[in-house]
């Protein structure tokens, strides 16, 4: 992995942990921390809104949500991962060839 | 910038739907052609779907206290155009609706036109863009910085169009009071997170780009061939 790109994910690193630090001691209780997808139906709530459908199925339970949230990633960075492996395999192999063909070239 | 099931009256539901449809349609027909062209970018196209999947299963916290996720939009939408994401976008909103109760079937044309449309639209105008300022620079780290631009407003704009979406439905007690509540609740806790996207997209940008030059070549993302003549292409067998 060269430099450019180490810097780079410390650097997202870093704006995701500041929070954390900034608000460490504080939890939801305090409101910290909350989703801001839930912030605007909350709001909205607040101001007598009533949903006019509720969604056909929602997972029963925090543990359940995690469970598919985990799943969505998986599944993400299964493919992202299938995919930079088979092309850095790809470009290995023809680094191998152009090898080859230099020291084939050189014997004759 | 999901917005929930039964959280938007059925007339602005059936307006979301109706905009976002023809450009899903158009998005299929795209993928279509693309893939019949350019069979070798399917892998490409599944990184780019497979990129929404994990950046959007991820809330993270922001400097305003609160949590929101990215979008992965950005990535998509400069690799193939908007119409593309937008039915990519499409099939993680459903993932979502149905399996996390995060959305809403009602809410997902509204959805997808902030994730799959505008924010897409966006970055894809603003590479473009850049490409053109570009164009004389030899190929390499300036075309990192488009992209940095382009997923972070991407990510940006989609939950500006959330707030605009929402205020545009309650205007309580005018449109304007409305957007000003809104873009506080969704743009501005996302102004770090759309600085992280950004940097994430150049990342996964920059290995596809020094892996497959060739295929991004043919998408029209690079302009390779132009600059520099002809450039090698992996044999493929799979």
């Amino acid at each position: 992995m060269d430099t450019k790109i180490a810097i780079l994910l410390v650097i997202a690193a870093a704006i995701i942990i500041a929070p954390l630090v900034l608000y460490s001691g504080l939890t939801e209780e305090e409101g910290f921390f909350t989703g801001s997808d839930g912030q605007g139906p909350e709001y909205l709530e607040e101001q007598g809104y009533e949903p006019w459908i509720e969604p056909i199925w929602s997972p029963p339970s925090g543990e359940i949500e995690v469970l598919f949230f985990s799943l969505q990633a998986a599944i993400g960075s299964l493919i992202i991962g299938y995919f930079i492996g088979y092309y850095k395999g790809l470009a290995r192999r023809r680094e191998d060839e152009i090898d080859e063909e230099v020291s084939q070239a050189k014997g004759k | 910038m999901h917005i929930y099931e039964g959280f938007l009256p059925w007339q602005w539901c059936v307006f979301w739907y109706a905009l976002a449809i023809p450009v899903v349609v158009y998005g299929i027909i795209r993928i279509k052609k693309v893939t019949d062209e350019h069979p070798e970018s399917k892998p490409i196209l599944a990184v780019s779907g497979a990129f929404m999947f994990v950046l959007s299963s991820l809330k993270l916290p922001s400097v305003t206290g609160s949590c929101s996720h990215p979008t992965g939009n950005g990535l998509g939408a400069v690799l193939f155009g908007p119409a593309v994401v937008s039915v990519l976008c499409v099939i993680v909103l459903l993932f979502q609706a149905l399996l996390l109760g995060h959305g809403g079937l009602t809410t997902l044309g509204a959805n997808t036109f902030s994730m799959g449309i505008i924010g897409p639209l966006a970055a894809w105008l603003i590479y473009k863009g850049w490409q053109k300022v570009e164009g004389s620079q030899e190929a390499g780290g300036f075309i990192l910085v488009g992209i940095f631009f382009a997923a972070f407003f991407a990510d940006l704009l989609t939950y500006v169009t959330t707030a605009i979406q929402l205020s545009l439905a309650f205007p309580i007690p005018t449109f304007e009071s409305a957007m000003l509540k809104f873009m506080g609740i969704y743009a501005v806790t996302q102004l770090p997170l759309a600085i992280a996207e950004g940097i994430l997209t150049v990342v996964i940008f920059d290995y596809i780009m020094k892996l497959r030059p060739d295929v991004l070549d043919k998408l029209g993302v690079l302009e390779l061939v132009k600059k520099v003549g002809k450039i090698e292409e992996p044999k493929e067998t799979v």
